[in-house]
């Protein structure tokens, strides 16, 4: 089950730049929320924040609280620990090219020193079914490299490789824009199932694709979360002028 | 991102209500005036009127779909469309409204003159300014002017509950009048189903620039001002 994700006077920076001031923000268990802001606003920053990939850039680094559940992020976990409970999907579907479909899917749990043949038949058939794609590949799960896949199947495929560890946060990073509006449609699709069992923060740019998907969203600008409420709230009725320029497009 | 040609086409749009809320509200103002002065060419008018006020309706919904479909409006603007179709709507309706008073005046017109109790210029003064300021709410975008037009609602419904008693009771003493009694009743009974419609507009005009639904005292005005700053200025 998904965990709920809290986040207390966070702030981000890219040696003396400052790129995120004071966020707070709850996360609610099992529930999409979705990041949406222009180009350069902080959310992929804060999105990688919540499992230390900020930290892995040069001179970039973090202040504040992040409680994943009952991890404390930034006191005391390793980033291995962490990253066990905590998937990432990215904008561009990274399958490790030379290796089989399957073994991309069972790559997190061979690295944790799982051997288990039947174990793993069996994490790699629920992990691709969990991302909808079981069907696509059952019957090449060897002979095919992830690579090969399209790339609306290479981004499930990385799903699948981030639900084989069983996490409880899944973590996506524009993980649509660079599908087309059928695989789009697949991915959000599945998102709306994965909830169920995970708790998902979502960056986009599509902001209906934040309608869709998300029950929550926030707002961000400049740094600043601007504004962070019920997702039919911020497309309807925002309460901010700045988020109703957003997502009206008479900025960004 | 300015979106010009979305902002070209709720101009548009805007405009395009605007010229239909002129040929519903001269419908009425025509209607009435024929009522006072019994006027065949006035009541005319308002029947050849009304295929017009018809067909912006359908340029009007046309346009709105169009919009949603190309578009995605969200927030203000979406609310703004939302409210144009409905208001469409009414607009429509008042037309009808004005037609059936021509109809019903038309009538009298064949009929002798009588002397009934019942002031329906004043009646339609009441309506009229409901009609306009109604609309004027919509080219403002404020709230508080189409606040004033909720309130003016039951003023306009006891002129409608007056006249009843009033001609029913003429009725009963004057029998050779009936016919003209109850023509005089059905035109107070379409202004005020117009007194309606403009409440309907109102109501939608406060849902576009607050966000409030206050049909049905769903949401008081203040509690939703409370929660948004008035946007609609935007759509100017």
């Amino acid at each position: 089950m998904g965990v709920g994700i809290t986040v207390e006077h966070v702030n981000a920076f890219y040696g003396k730049n400052q790129a995120l001031f004071d966020i707070n923000l709850v996360v609610q268990a099992n529930h999409a929320t979705a990041l949406i802001g222009p180009s350069g606003c902080g959310k992929s920053t804060f999105i990688r924040c919540l499992n230390r990939m900020h930290e892995t850039i040069p001179d970039a680094r973090v202040e504040g609280t992040v409680r994943i559940g009952d991890l404390s992020v930034y006191n005391g976990t390793s980033a291995t620990q962490l990253r066990r409970r905590v998937g990432m999907v990215f904008q561009k579907p990274n399958p490790f090219p030379t290796m089989s479909i399957y073994d991309n899917v069972a790559s997190g749990l061979k690295l944790n020193g799982f051997r288990d043949r039947k174990k793993l038949d069996e994490v790699v058939e629920r992990s691709l079914n969990g991302a909808a794609l079981w069907a696509e590949v059952k019957d090449s799960l060897h002979k095919k490299s992830g690579a090969s896949l399209s790339g609306g199947q290479q981004q499930r495929l990385c799903i699948a490789r981030a639900l084989a560890v069983q996490p409880e946060v899944l973590l996506m990073d524009e993980p649509c824009s660079a599908l087309d509006p059928i695989s789009t449609g697949k991915i959000e699709e599945l998102i709306f199932q994965l909830k169920e069992q995970y708790t998902i923060v979502i960056v986009t740019h599509n902001m209906q694709q934040a309608a869709r998907v998300a029950e929550f969203t926030g707002f961000f600008l400049l740094g600043k979360l601007i504004e962070f409420d019920k997702t039919e709230k911020i497309f309807t009725t925002p309460s901010d002028k700045r988020t109703e320029d957003y997502v009206t497009g008479r900025f960004g | 991102m300015t979106r010009t040609r979305f902002q070209q086409e709720m101009e548009e749009l805007r405009e395009k209500l605007l010229r239909m809320g002129g040929l519903a509200e001269l419908a009425v103002d025509r209607a009435c005036q024929a009522y006072s002065d019994r006027d065949l060419a006035r009541c005319q008018a308002v029947l050849e009127n009304e295929s017009l006020i018809n067909a912006a309706e359908r340029e009007i919904d046309e346009l709105a779909f169009d919009i949603l479909a190309t578009q995605q409006p969200a927030a203000v603007d979406l609310r703004f469309i939302l409210a144009v179709t409905k208001i469409n709507s009414d607009l429509e309706r008042v037309g009808d409204q004005a037609v059936n008073i021509a109809e019903r005046v038309m009538d009298l017109i064949e009929l002798p003159a009588a002397d009934l109790p019942v002031d329906i210029p004043r009646m339609a003064a009441a309506v009229g300014t409901m009609v306009r300021r109604a609309l004027e709410s919509f080219v403002e975008g404020k709230a508080e002017l189409a606040q004033a037009v909720l309130e003016m609602d039951h003023v306009v419904d006891r002129m409608r509950d007056e006249a009843f008693i009033m001609l029913v009771r003429k009725m009963n003493e004057q029998p050779e009048v009936t016919q003209q009694a109850l023509d005089a009743l059905l035109v107070a009974r379409n202004l005020e189903r117009v007194a309606d419609h403009a409440t309907n507009i109102a109501e939608d005009v406060i849902f576009w620039v607050l966000g409030a639904d206050v049909r049905h005292h769903a949401q008081t005005i203040a509690a939703a001002a409370n929660q948004t700053d008035q946007p609609g200025s935007q759509n100017q």
